[in-house]
């Protein structure tokens, strides 16, 4: 039967688990990293140098930092939706690449083919970047299969979003993972918001770790607004599925400061429930808060590390304002392979 | 010093309303700060601080209407910037400059449609030449198609099978008869009545480097999953701008079979012809069903394999060498002639066959081809004809609007114009949803005696 943690916030949990002081300034890096490049991103959107859809991991960041922490680097393949900057940067891609694919330019991941919602690297096994609300679920169970075919002992982290927790083909996957035993972490990302529908009006059970249940998958509830949680529930969830258990599920509790995209002026929320979150929740602040009181940096230690990611950050969209648009040869690359 | 800009908040936005400043000269901000609102005709937002610092200057008011994107609205002092080193000419709002220059150029340099550059031409290869005096072997379609998965999963592991009823049950049309014994259950996989899910799942183990052959039990269920045909499989490769492809197959039976009405007898042919990223073969006879299949398995790209389950059970003779794959994308002359060109695929061709009889017989010089690829699809066969002929007749049994056939006679129009003598005919199924009396599933097929009329209409006989 599907497990259930029932405290769902990092004060309440009886046993929170303990960072060391190198794993904390490692997520406090990472996690900044996310926040000050899709700070610039936002800004970069309203000077008309990204266009189209933009949806920021602003607030999400401890989910992606974590389970990345607790994954294998090089070795487990990682897949989600359209939120994916955060994903990619903390795989290691390099950020310019990342920022160049917003601002479509040839420098781009994808050659600016592919834009904020498609970006891919074979070479640090992220395979997406899928703007179809759900199909990154069956995709992600597909690595797993290819894992599981060749004995690699890689697992697939497959993150997908509350809303897409509701579409069909989700439990169509449920299934065949559990059926065949597939290596595959499902990572929920519940910020409680389907584009502009809360969970209570598109749900009718709100409880996603339990969404297995009918399988056999077990799950578990996790604070995602902190890193430790995260990485702790990401670690066993990981091990179950190497060991050749199959699936199982993580449902992440976390926020999104922003709107759903650039464009959403996110009316549907009060500006406390926001505000409560950035003040009393917010995965970087937290660990920032550890690391002075645990005497581990100063406030100049923090600054220069901050200087440290404004300069990657700045260099990124330096590079992805210059570099040039993509060559008009490329509009007939790419579209099949000469055998 | 750090110049807050107005910002877009969405690609189509102007301009807007500052409609309230949340900060004033003097205010610490740092990332994330909310500094002022914005209304739009279509939403109020807030913008936020990137930057860190005190706000120096705020330079347009509260309340303001009509704000052009991208116009300075506040100066912020960064942390260690002193006021008086403040570089900026401190004047009025102005347009900012140095971030936005690519952006302008790059419209600027938007190309034309003349600047658009010619599509590359893909250049099908020939079929191989056969060794002299090789023997051909009498086979069903659906014995060509079981020979050429064996061969391809004896020659790759990677190469695996999954559908409905592949393994245990041998094939609801017996196509994958005997797979399970020779491979074992890891590489023919039976699947749950899942289409979308366990699609997406092959497509996911595809980018992973494996080469799935999914079988939909038939094309009419493939529907479930042509969101991951299309969206996951055929787009990969452009969308990671060259980097991950879905070498796959997705096969199965298409088309109407008999009796069984209107939500499983469909042809898929144009739709799947449509996407560029896929390919998509819907060969007629059984040494082109073994040679394309080979070849569609080898592909690193995705393909749809369309079959027919009327055809499994029909005969042909299939050479006898031990790697037998033919080109894709190259369409068989499958008689030649001068008076009237007739161009089909799968089920067509035996319409077109007996139609093609007949017409000899009676003294018209048919050249029939088979175009056995749709995607991409060997127009230069069919002009070359047309060229001879001046005539076409198209068969095939999908609806007529977006059909194979309406794409045929516009490339053929548009490339062939002045050497046409009579406007192409189409024969096409009828324009209805298959209905299921015998009689009325009859007539909403093309039959021979329409390829047979359709000829002599424009040979004006």
């Amino acid at each position: 039967m599907a497990r259930k943690a029932t405290a769902t916030k990092a004060q309440t949990q009886p046993n929170v688990p303990q960072f060391s002081n190198e794993q904390d300034l490692e997520a406090f890096r990472e996690m900044l990293l996310i926040r000050r490049f899709e700070e610039k991103a936002g800004q970069m959107y309203g000077m008309g140098l990204i266009g189209g859809f933009c949806h920021l991991y602003i607030g999400q960041e401890a989910v992606v930092t974590g389970i990345t922490m607790a994954s294998e680097k090089g070795k487990d393949a990682q897949i989600t939706g359209y939120r994916d900057h955060g994903h990619m940067l903390v795989m290691g891609l390099d950020p310019k690449g990342v920022m160049a694919e917003l601002t479509g330019r040839q420098g781009g991941l994808s050659k600016g083919k592919g834009g904020s919602m498609h970006m891919f690297s074979n070479e640090h096994k992220f395979y997406g970047g899928n703007g179809i609300v759900g199909a990154q679920v069956s995709l992600g169970a597909g690595l797993a299969f290819a894992a599981k075919y060749r004995g690699d002992g890689s697992v697939s982290l497959a993150y997908f979003g509350d809303g897409a927790a509701n579409q069909g083909q989700v439990y169509e996957t449920f299934n065949m993972a559990k059926l065949w035993k597939l290596p595959v972490v499902f990572i929920i990302e519940n910020n409680k918001y389907a584009m502009g529908t809360s969970i209570e009006r598109a749900a009718a059970t709100t409880d996603f770790s339990m969404r297995g249940a009918s399988f056999d998958i077990p799950g578990e509830q996790v604070d995602g607004m902190d890193v430790r949680m995260v990485y702790d529930a990401a670690q066993r969830a990981i091990e179950h599925a190497r060991s050749g258990k199959g699936p199982f599920i993580l449902e992440m509790l976390t926020y999104r400061y922003r709107g759903h995209s650039m464009s959403d002026p996110a009316k549907y929320r009060s500006k406390d429930e926001v505000t409560k979150y950035r003040q009393e929740r917010d995965p970087i602040e937290q660990v920032r808060a550890r690391l002075l009181e645990n005497g581990v940096v100063t406030e100049d230690d923090i600054k220069k590390i901050e200087t440290e990611i404004r300069a990657i950050v700045t260099e990124a969209a330096d590079f992805a304002t210059n570099d040039p648009e993509p060559d008009a040869s490329e509009l007939w690359t790419d579209i099949t392979i000469e055998a | 010093m750090p110049q807050i800009l107005m910002p877009a908040l969405s690609p189509t936005m102007e301009e807007g309303k500052l409609a309230k400043w949340l900060v004033k000269v003097g205010d610490s901000v740092k990332s994330g700060d909310v500094l002022a609102e914005i209304e739009t005709d279509k939403a109020t937002m807030e913008v936020e601080s990137v930057d860190e610092g005190v706000v120096k200057e705020l330079l347009v008011a509260e309340g303001t209407e009509g704000v052009k994107v991208n116009t300075p609205i506040a100066l912020i002092l960064a942390d260690g910037e002193s006021a008086g080193a403040a570089p900026v000419a401190q004047t009025a709002p102005e347009p900012a400059e140095a971030p936005l220059v690519p952006a302008e150029k790059a419209a600027e340099a938007a190309p034309s449609a003349a600047a658009v550059p010619a599509a590359p031409k893909f250049e099908a290869q020939n079929d191989p030449d056969l060794p002299e005096g090789v023997e051909m072997v009498e086979m069903t379609v659906r014995q060509a198609l079981n020979e050429a998965m064996a061969e391809e999963l004896r020659r790759d592991k990677d190469v695996f099978i999954m559908g409905e009823e592949v393994a245990e049950y041998q094939g609801a049309y017996k196509i994958t008869q005997g797979l399970l014994q020779e491979f074992g259950p890891e590489r023919v996989i039976d699947t749950p009545i899942t289409e979308h899910g366990f699609a997406g799942l092959a497509v996911g183990a595809a980018f992973a480097g494996l080469k799935p052959v999914v079988e939909f039990m038939t094309w009419n269920f493939g529907m479930q999953a042509i969101d991951q045909i299309i969206n996951s499989a055929a787009k990969q490769l452009y969308m990671s701008g060259g980097q991950v492809t879905a070498p796959m197959v997705f096969r199965g039976p298409n088309g109407a079979a008999a009796r069984v009405a209107a939500q499983h007898s469909q042809d898929f042919s144009a739709w799947y012809s449509h996407v560029p990223g896929l390919t998509v073969i819907a060969p007629y006879s059984a040494a082109d069903a073994k040679g394309l299949l080979k070849a569609a398995i080898r592909s690193p790209n995705p393909v749809i394999f369309l079959e027919n389950e009327i055809l499994y059970g029909s005969t042909g003779l299939v050479p006898k060498v031990d790697d037998f794959v033919l080109p894709i994308g190259k369409a068989r002359i499958a008689r030649k002639g001068a008076d009237v060109t007739i161009v089909s695929f799968s089920m067509g061709m035996r319409y077109a066959t007996q139609a093609t009889e007949k017409l000899v017989a009676a003294g018209v010089d048919v050249e029939l081809i088979d175009l056995r690829t749709l995607r991409p699809l060997d127009s230069d066969t069919v002009i070359e004809s047309v060229k001879k002929t001046g005539r076409l007749v198209t068969v095939e049994e999908g609806w007529p609007q977006g059909g194979i056939g309406a794409e045929l006679s516009a490339r053929v129009m548009e490339q062939a114009f002045d050497y046409l003598d009579a406007p192409v005919l189409r024969v096409t199924g009828k324009d209805v949803p298959m209905p299921y009396a015998a009689n009325l599933e009859k007539l909403a097929l093309p039959n021979v005696g329409e390829v047979v009329q359709a000829v002599k209409t424009v040979c004006y006989k």
